[in-house]
Order: C-alpha cells, then structure tokens, then sequence
C-alpha cells in the first residue's frame, strides 16, 4: 500500500475495491459457496412441487428472486466479519477519509463477487425452471438493478450484528423484512414481461430504490458501524 | 420550553415524576376500559350485517391504530437518542418495543378472529394483513437486537438504527404490499373503507380507543421506570431507594 497520507477520495475508494477484491479471490469458496447455494435451493423447488412445466414456468420468478435473496444472506456475513475480527475495520474507521466512501467500497465490491455472478448464472436456472421466453430481460434487469439493493440493505444488517457472536439467525430477522418491496417490485415485472405487457413502471421504482438506498444505506451503515465497534 | 423539560432528562426526576403519574394512569384507565367495553361489548348497537361479531372491531382497530403509533413513538425516541444523545430516550425506545410488538400482534389476532366469520377465512393475503405482520416483523427484529447486545447503551443504539431503517422502509412496504396485492387479486373490499359509522357506534370506539391507547400509556410507563433503575443500578439514588424500600 502506499505511504501517500494524502489519499484522495477515489484513490481511497478505489484501494478499498482492490483490497476486498483481493481478499475474495484468494479465498474462492467464499465466492463460490453461495453461488453453489443459489443453485441448489433452485434445484429443490421443482423436485418439491413437481416437474409440469406450467406451474414451474408461473412460480420461476419467485423461486429465483427468493433464492438469490437468502444466498445474498449467506454471504453478507463476509462483508465486515473478517475485518472486525483482525481489526482492520477499526483501522479503516480511524483512517481520515470519510466512512461513507469506506463503506461503499465495501459494499460494491462484496456486489461485484456476489450479486454479479447470481446474474451470470440466473438465466440457466431460468432455462431449467421453464421461465416464459419474453421475461429474460426483464430477469436479468430486475437482478442487475436489484442485487445491489440486497447488498446495501444487508450493509446495514451486518453491520449491526458484527460485534454479536451468533449474528448469523439475527440478521436474517433483521434483513429479510427490509427486502420485501424489491421481491414484490422484482417478480411482479417478470411476471408482467411475460404476459408481453411492459414492465418499465416496476424497473423504475426498482431503480428508484437502487439510488435511494445507494445514498442512505452507508450513512445507517456508518452509524451502526460504530456503535458495533464502539 | 428546554427550561421547563431539561429536569426531566435526569433519570431520578423522571423516575419519580412518573411513579407520581402512574397511579393517575391506572384509574383513568380502568375507568376508560370499563366505560368502553361495557359500552362496546352490551350497549352499542349490532351491525346491521355483521351482527354482534363486529364488535371485535372495538379492539382490533385500535390495536391496529396503535401498532403503527407506538413504532413512530419509538423511532422518535430513538432518533432523539441518536441525535442529541439522550439516554432516557434509549430507555423508552426498549420499554416501546415490546409493548408494540404485543400490539400487533392482538392486532393480527383480532383480526384472523374477526375475518373468520366475516370473509370465511383466518388470513387473506390483503395488502393491509401483510404490512401488519411486516410490522410484526420489524418489532420482534428490534427486540431480538435489543437483547443480542449485553451492553444496554450499545443496545439501544443499534436497536435506533433499526428502528430508523424501518420507519424509512415501512412506507415503501406498504404502498409495495398494496400494490402487489391490486395486481394479484383485482379487486378486494376492504372492510375498513366501509361508510362512515353512526355516531351510536363512533363513541363508544372513540372511548375505547381512548382506554387501550391510556393502557398501552400505562405499561410502557411502568416498563420505562424498570428500564432507568435497570440502566442506573449503581447510582447512589437507586441504592437508597434500594435501602429505603427493601428488597423484596
């Protein structure tokens, strides 16, 4: 790292990216596992409610929002326990640069190893659950603009609980509720896509939660940040 | 108006002032409950539809009202907290919580209870029944946060912040919730847009609105002053009331 004690804010932001981007590919499974996860919950439902492909084809949008959300739970754990756990959170907190840029850092790059590879593999998952052919787009839109709102709520999830020992059942509590709306506003527009009717309504307010919570998720993170580290 | 509050920030003070209070509370509100149920539940007249199992709307809609007031008041709290570092704020944040979350879920329950003989059903997944139990969720979040932390002021913090996060998301929760219930199901009649009810039937719902909201008044009152001698054990005036009193 460099020794420069006059860091701008991008080049802080950007070193952040670079540093937890590094962390998660020298530690693949973690990138991996929920991924794998993802897949499997997808699997299940099928061999649970049986293989007609018209029932498959209507519940697909749900199955594959509800698991991308609970694998985007598995691993916000990773967000900041490895950090709080050998310090160097408390180290970034006293740094002088804004939280804020911080913990926005954290969070895009906890997106890009998590979020973007759920978008990679969801139109497969979409093949094998017979998903309507006009609602692709509409699939891969809602997950793009989508997932990086699970992962900015779920900053603030983690963040409350990382000082807590048995943080994971908690935060599933205090998340889950807060992901409702993207679930509705996601599976109504792929439902919407597939009767050929145009979803753009639902995308906007998807996106209108994008950039809301984009500007007032790190604030709540950085508060609860400190309070966990005290 | 700071002049007249500021000596109520002192935990001893507003310990006392409210153990004057609480006695006042009490009466008021067996007499309001009394008043109200009796004239809810005998004297108020049937539906003419519903016939007697409306009445249960005397306790579902004001728990209904006040699920939604006490999350507010508490985020309020917990926003002063917050903010301007109030501790006895905190306090009434943690007595809120769980008061509240008893609220909803009466709410819920005189609700599932009401729409079985009404709509033939426990539970419809009615744009209102879900963001009631969202509430729910968001409640029994703040508790279970309340209780992961051993410190109490670290607690109260974190537990603020979720409470903040909520009020911000409970609109949006609702108007999805609405929205996505209009799209699946057309057109559901909601029992709540009825007409305007006969001044016979508003009174005695303003009475008992009146008696549960002096009640929920009542116990958080009594949580409250549990929670300042819990935060302040080891303060000289507690041990002396401590001495005083006895342990018992």
């Amino acid at each position: 790292m460099k020794t420069d004690h006059n860091l701008s804010y991008k080049s802080a932001f950007s070193l952040i990216i670079k540093r937890d981007l590094t962390i998660a590919f020298r530690h693949r499974d973690d990138i991996i596992n929920p991924l794998l996860f993802f897949i499997i919950v997808v699997t299940l439902f099928p061999l649970g409610i049986g293989p007609e492909s018209t029932t498959l084809a209507r519940i697909a949008p749900g199955i594959i929002w509800v698991a991308a959300l609970l694998s985007t739970l598995l691993s916000l754990d990773r967000l900041f326990k490895s950090d709080h756990e050998d310090g160097s959170l408390e180290q970034m907190m006293l740094s002088p640069h804004p939280i804020f840029i911080l913990v926005l850092a954290k969070i895009i790059a906890h997106w890009l190893v998590t979020g973007l590879p759920l978008i990679f593999i969801a139109p497969l998952l979409a093949v094998l659950l017979h998903l309507n052919e006009n609602s692709y787009g509409a699939l891969m839109l809602t997950l793009l603009l989508g997932t990086p709102v699970l992962s900015l709520l779920g900053a603030i999830g983690v963040a409350l609980t990382v000082g807590i020992k048995k943080g994971g059942v908690l935060l599933s509590l205090l998340v889950l509720p807060l992901y409702i709306p993207i679930l509705i506003f996601a599976t109504s527009a792929i439902d919407t896509a597939a009767m050929n009717l145009p979803y753009s309504g639902q995308l906007a307010i998807i996106a209108a939660l994008f950039f809301g919570s984009l500007t007032l998720a790190p604030f709540a993170v950085s508060a609860a940040l400190k309070v966990s580290t005290n | 108006m700071w002049k007249w509050l500021h000596p109520y920030a002192n935990p001893e003070v507003s310990y006392h002032f409210i153990g004057k209070l609480l006695p006042w509370l009490a009466k008021i509100t067996m007499t309001l409950l009394a008043i109200g149920m009796v004239w809810a539940l005998v004297f108020a007249p049937a539906d003419y539809q519903q016939g007697d199992s409306f009445r249960i709307f005397y306790i579902h809609v004001p728990t209904a009202i006040l699920s939604m007031s006490i999350y507010l008041a508490m985020a309020s709290a917990a926003f002063c907290s917050l903010v301007w570092q109030f501790r006895l704020a905190d306090a009434s944040a943690a007595a809120m919580a769980p008061v509240g979350a008893v609220i909803t879920a009466i709410a819920l329950f005189t609700g599932a209870a009401w729409g079985k003989p009404m709509w033939g059903t426990w539970w419809i997944w009615d744009a209102r029944l879900t963001s009631e139990l969202v509430l729910l969720f968001l409640y029994l979040g703040v508790i279970a946060l309340h209780n992961a932390f051993e410190d109490k002021n670290l607690a109260g913090k974190a537990a603020g912040i979720l409470s903040l996060v909520g009020v911000v998301n409970i609109p949006i929760i609702k108007y999805s919730v609405e929205w996505w219930n209009t799209l699946h199901q057309g057109a559901t009649v909601s029992k709540m847009s009825a007409p305007s009810m006969s001044m016979e039937m508003f009174w005695p719902f303003v009475i008992c609105f009146l008696a549960i909201a002096m009640l929920v008044t009542f116990v958080i009152s009594i949580r409250f002053r549990t929670e300042i001698l819990a935060r302040n054990s080891m303060r000289p005036w507690v041990r002396e009331l401590i001495t005083a009193e006895g342990i018992k």
